[in-house]
């Protein structure tokens, strides 16, 4: 049987120049109507928008669209606390739910101005900069793993990844980057 | 790739969704009045239409909502989506399939 331990002990695999891990960061996911989502996107320092599939950041923060009603709230690590109290205190009487997925997943970054092209060797999104925007965001498929990803840049892109799938998800890329670097 | 018409993200590959069976079917009112057969209706009996059907769709991968779509079962062409607790629309009359591209 194979030994699995070796994979357990980093999820990550050292990929490619156009795939590196990001660092670990702070994760909430909001759900709630609109009066929660407003008050938490306002402790949190970020412009509030409702349109679909769009990512607000701010001072290291961001507020990514997932939904109608549900939002992902990234922040550096160092803030999961801070963070939480606020928007305890900011949404208190309003009904919603907050749940810490700081360790669910974690977040790759995919660069160079091969990304996209990258990215579709399994993600059937149109990825060119008309279709998929900088600062677009939105939940998908990358092969057989569920990912959530964000335009950051119009030749950079970033990966929340279920940790359970994330060596997955590089070996898939390092794979495809393979083949367009050779 | 097919491309269906999320109403809250637009058009997204069929890669995306997950069939959700017939759309408005309404749960009865009050199950204990119900008879059996009303409720085993209820609960198993769908329709299976050739032509234009009421179905609903998840956009699992996607925005996680349940919307409705009118599908037509004999080319897979979807006539149009709308979200739940919307009347379906009246479809543009399906077109035929074409013999050649
Ligand atoms: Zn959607």
């Amino acid at each position: 049987m194979r030994d699995l331990s070796a994979a357990r002990q980093g999820p990550y695999v050292a990929a490619s120049p156009l795939v590196r891990p990001l660092s670990p960061m702070t994760r909430l996911l909001l759900r709630g109507g609109a009066d929660a989502r407003a008050a938490a996107l306002a402790a949190l320092g970020l412009p509030f928008t409702d349109t679909a599939c769009r990512a607000v950041c701010a001072s290291g923060r961001a507020g990514l669209w997932l939904g109608p009603d549900e939002r992902l709230l990234l922040a550096p690590q160092s803030q999961l606390m801070e963070l939480s109290e606020r928007l305890s205190a900011a949404l208190a009487g309003r009904a919603h739910s907050l749940v810490d997925v700081t360790h669910r997943q974690c977040a790759l970054e995919v660069s160079g101005p091969q990304a996209g092209v990258l990215l579709n060797c399994g993600c059937p999104l149109d990825l060119d900069p008309s279709a998929f925007p900088v600062g677009m965001c939105t939940r998908t498929v990358l092969a057989k793993a569920e990912i959530v990803l964000w335009r950051t840049g119009e030749h950079s892109f970033h990966l929340e990844v279920w940790r359970s799938f994330a060596a997955y998800v590089s070996k898939v890329l390092a794979q495809a980057a393979r083949e367009l670097t050779a | 790739m097919l491309l269906i018409n999320c109403p809250y993200c637009g058009e997204r590959p069929e890669l995306e969704f997950v069939h959700g069976g017939q759309a408005h079917i309404a749960r009865p009112g009050s199950p204990a009045e119900c008879s059996d057969q009303q409720w085993a209706d209820y609960l198993y009996r769908r329709d299976n239409i050739k032509g234009v059907h009421a179905e609903r769709w998840r956009h699992t991968h996607g925005c996680g909502r349940f919307f409705n779509a009118l599908r037509d079962t004999t080319s897979d062409q979807f006539l149009a989506t709308y979200k739940i607790g919307e009347q379906p629309p009246v479809p543009a009359q399906a077109q035929p399939r074409k013999a050649t591209a």
